[in-house]
């Protein structure tokens, strides 16, 4: 078959368990030269579990890979690399104070007479491939002084120059990238492809999916679904295929919230005045109210995380006020506002949420207990009620309680730091980016849930890059451009005039 | 049955004791057959002897300094001024039982040496004071690596160097003798076993409810493995440190009064010498990771004191000369880093999946 013959990898029957979790069952990969294939699946559906043993990270239980038609055993990443197969992970994994050609050619540095290294060839060299990328940029200034998008490139060069890459793994590649840098990004996957090379895609973001892949992989649960060409697959039947259900969750929850728009109530419960800090976010004025839901919508780096950071007493402010239930507000620590009642479900998962080596039960009591103080600790077997009853409520996959958060997919670690703050049962809670990089059931589960804690009187402020879940979860949405407030909507509103808002009054 | 050795195994190799365990009872295996009469206990006139009795009294000071040392490794750092801690609380101590030394004038210098309960200051003083400095000496620490954001590191670096010269100011240089016995009884008395042993236990019994009866061990864990995430949960980081710095130096305060009472002298210059590193080493064997910190073993710390203490005793009787022990020391800390390696501990654990895999293929 002409077909085999144009696959450079042929994984069949790939079988791996993880105490407790069977991560994959005898799941079937190939990947074509000059391809771009999106590999997609609900958190957990076991596509990390399958790059990393591509890259010889993992070890499989059973099953072949098949390397330009030799079976091979993939021991380690960096056996994984001689044999031409290259990952681009999530975390930039290179060293931000070295130079951006160092980083590129770290390890392969030209010398000259084998002793020193040859800077200026370092420089150009780095300087071509990065050409070839369509980048130009300073490549002897050090990699941690660009952007994401700019770090992401030299990462790419670096895979391509190591490795000589025959394969090249993009994991998640676009979740921190602004529209342009994406397309940018996509050009060159383009590019590569058209060189012969065959591109893994794992996103999250459908729209990337249909906009760039050539075929498309679905896992579910850790079995394969199916492999399909891009083009001849309906949208809709995709996200049947990854949820492995039909959606209309989400389409029940714009009446929902216009129900529970009637319980907000009119007293104030945390009013900023002119809150504001020098170079961080300009004095904003914001009322929020208990059952309500408001809507954080802006770009990233507009400054809605300084927002929330005010909110929650991690900075502090240097203009204006802040009253909760009429009192004003002295103590602006994490702390305090626990007291207070407001909880911050924070951006970065993992720096600023998990604690990795903690159990899920001790992540879900942590916050609970910092309010209750260093002395009238949550009994063991309180520990374990709560946690249990959060791992239903919000159904996260764990194999128990004792699970180190560490081991959990990224969509359940997050849910755990969800039942962080309800444990704490606070009134004000802030939701900041809470569901990026997760799945569209726990996405929409997320949603629900925010709208179901208005209804219990609760009051939240969601974050969320993704206009249309603003949209659907928010009584009133406020929209922030180059980090100030910039204007408020309530009741209906359309997506156009928000777009607008954020883009600001020249479009 | 098969899967339930391979589950047994890997729980058992996870669990923090494995290693520490395993290298006391490998320690004590080769004693078993290389040193005849090393597990003889006597009974001499209400006193138990023998050399696992001798391990226990000469293991107990590390053991309540590893107490300290673990809960501060625990939030990231490192304390080297145990030692120093050490010497300053038994200046002080002996300065309160005899303070002619440094130009008192007392009625009758004689009766310092000659009546054996006399003291200047209380005995229950002569034992509170001093605690409560080193209390402080530990607090000094905290204040410098929390509020200061000093490297744990540098910032007690300053206590090590500076404790011992305070420590000689305090007796103004001069080693002062101690007479009085009920004072010498911390250190030499017999209760059937050493009362050191006693108030090692009691300390380690007590850091266990301190910090696993209340929330601070899980603060304290917490807070060494994203103090981040903690601050954001509303954990104040600043004074878990410095509670981990204080109870540090408390512990060595202890740690001090221990030796002083034992060899009867302040000698600001040989007390507590090098017991920062066989503290830290000894959490190092107990499994809590240093730099890192997070989870810790109070448990393995112990342990890890009685796995030190053991090699050193199975060495002096096996007839190694004292000035060759320090050697052995070295070669357990080249086998702790080599043990402890992730890639190693990976091998043990794959070593029950790999056995039960060729009983399956028979």
């Amino acid at each position: 078959m002409p077909e085999s013959d144009r696959n450079i990898v042929v994984m069949k029957g790939i079988d791996k368990s993880f105490p407790g979790v069977h991560a994959l069952q005898n799941v079937d990969f190939s990947l074509a030269k000059g391809e771009i294939h999106a590999l997609v699946g609900e958190n957990g559906a076991g596509k990390s579990t399958l790059i990393k043993i591509l890259t010889g990270v993992d070890r499989a239980d059973r099953g072949t890979i098949e390397l330009d038609g030799r079976v091979v055993v993939v021991r380690s990443p960096l056996q994984a690399q001689e044999l031409g197969i290259s990952t681009v992970y999530q975390e930039v994994n290179l060293c931000p104070n070295l130079t951006v050609a160092e980083n590129i050619l770290i390890g392969r540095q030209p010398s000259r007479f084998g002793v020193s290294v040859d800077w200026k060839k370092l420089n150009t060299q780095a300087r071509e491939y990065l050409k070839q990328l369509e980048v130009q940029i300073d490549v002897t200034r050090p990699l941690g002084s660009y952007s994401v998008a700019i770090q992401q490139m030299a990462a790419i060069a670096r895979a391509l120059v190591v490795s000589n890459a025959k394969v090249l793994i993009l994991d998640e590649p676009t979740s921190s990238l602004t529209a342009h840098e994406t397309a940018q990004l996509f050009k060159v996957m383009r590019k590569l492809k058209s060189e012969g090379i065959a591109v893994v895609f794992i996103t999250h973001f459908l729209d990337q999916v249909y906009e760039v892949s050539d075929r498309v992989t679905v896992l579910r649960n850790g079995a394969l679904v199916g492999t399909y060409p891009t083009a001849s697959l309906a949208r809709l039947e995709l996200i049947r295929l990854m949820l492995g259900r039909s959606i209309t969750a989400l389409d029940d929850m714009s009446a929902h919230k216009i129900e529970s728009s009637q319980h907000i109530k009119t007293d104030a419960l945390l009013k900023a005045d002119e809150l504001g800090l020098s170079n961080s976010i300009d004095p904003f004025t914001l009322t929020l109210h208990a059952g309500e839901v408001v809507g954080l919508a802006g770009l990233l780096g507009s400054g809605r995380t300084e927002v929330a950071n005010l909110l929650f007493g991690v900075d502090k402010p240097d203009a204006g006020s802040l009253t909760m239930d009429g009192k004003p507000v002295t103590d602006f620590t994490p702390a305090g506002s626990i007291h207070r009642g407001i909880a911050l479900c924070p951006e970065d998962r993992k720096v600023e949420g998990i604690v990795a080596d903690l159990s899920v039960r001790e992540n879900i009591i942590l916050a609970m207990q910092a309010g209750l103080g260093w002395f009238r600790r949550i009994g063991t077997k309180e520990q374990y009620e709560i946690a249990d009853k959060y791992i239903k409520l919000l159904n996260i996959s764990t194999p128990t309680a004792d699970q180190q958060i560490k081991n959990l997919s990224g969509g359940n670690q997050q849910k755990v730091i969800l039942a962080r703050w309800l444990a704490a049962n606070p009134r004000l809670l802030i939701l900041d980016e809470p569901t990026r990089g997760i799945d569209v059931g726990t996405k929409a589960d997320i949603q629900k849930l925010v709208l179901s804690l208005a209804e219990e009187g609760k009051s939240c402020i969601f974050i969320s890059s993704e206009l249309d879940e603003v949209l659907r979860t928010s009584h009133r949405i406020v929209v922030m451009r180059d980090r100030s407030k910039v204007t408020e909507f309530s009741g209906q509103v359309d997506e156009q005039d928000i777009m607008q808002a954020i883009a600001g009054s020249a479009s | 049955m098969n899967g339930s050795f391979s589950r047994t195994w890997g729980r058992l190799t996870e669990s923090m004791l494995f290693l520490p365990t395993a290298a006391l009872l490998l320690i004590l295996i080769a004693d078993f057959f290389l040193i005849p009469g090393f597990f003889s206990i006597q009974l001499k006139g209400g006193h138990l002897y023998g050399n696992l009795i001798d391990i226990l009294v000469h293991g107990s000071p590390t053991m309540i300094l590893a107490m300290g040392m673990t809960l501060v490794i625990a939030t990231g750092g490192v304390d080297l001024s145990v030692g120093a801690i050490m010497a300053i609380t038994s200046s002080v101590a002996c300065v309160m039982i005899n303070p002619t030394i440094v130009g008192m004038n007392l009625t009758d210098p004689q009766k310092f040496i000659n009546d054996p309960q006399y003291t200047w200051a209380p005995l229950w003083a002569v034992i509170v004071v001093p605690m409560v400095i080193a209390t402080l000496c530990g607090l000094w620490n905290g204040v410098l690596v929390a509020y200061g954001r000093i490297q744990p590191m540098v910032a007690t670096l300053v206590l090590m160097i500076a404790g011992r010269g305070i420590a000689q100011l305090i007796t103004n240089a001069i080693q002062i003798i101690i007479f009085n016995d009920t004072y010498a009884f911390i250190g030499n008395g017999y209760i059937l076993l050493p009362f050191s042993l006693y108030v090692a236990v009691a300390v380690f019994i007590g850091a266990w409810l301190l910090t696993r009866r209340t929330s601070i061990g899980v603060f304290i864990e917490s807070v060494g493995i994203n103090y981040r995430s903690s601050f954001y949960s509303g954990i104040n980081e600043k004074k878990i440190k410095l509670f981990a710095y204080g109870f540090c130096g408390f512990c060595a305060g202890i740690a001090g009064l221990i030796v002083t009472s034992n060899i009867r002298t302040s000698d600001a210059n040989q007390i507590g010498m090098y017991t920062e590193l066989d503290a830290i080493l000894a959490v190092v064997i107990g499994g809590t990771l240093l730099g890192t910190g997070g989870r810790f073993s109070l448990m393995g710390s112990a342990i890890g004191a009685l796995v030190l203490q053991t090699t050193i005793t199975s060495m002096l009787s096996f007839g190694v000369p004292a000035s060759a022990v320090i050697a052995v020391k070295a070669l357990v800390v080249i086998a702790v880093v080599l043990l402890y390696a992730e890639q190693v501990k990976g091998f043990v654990r794959r070593l029950g999946s790999s056995s039960l895999r060729r009983e399956t293929a028979q």
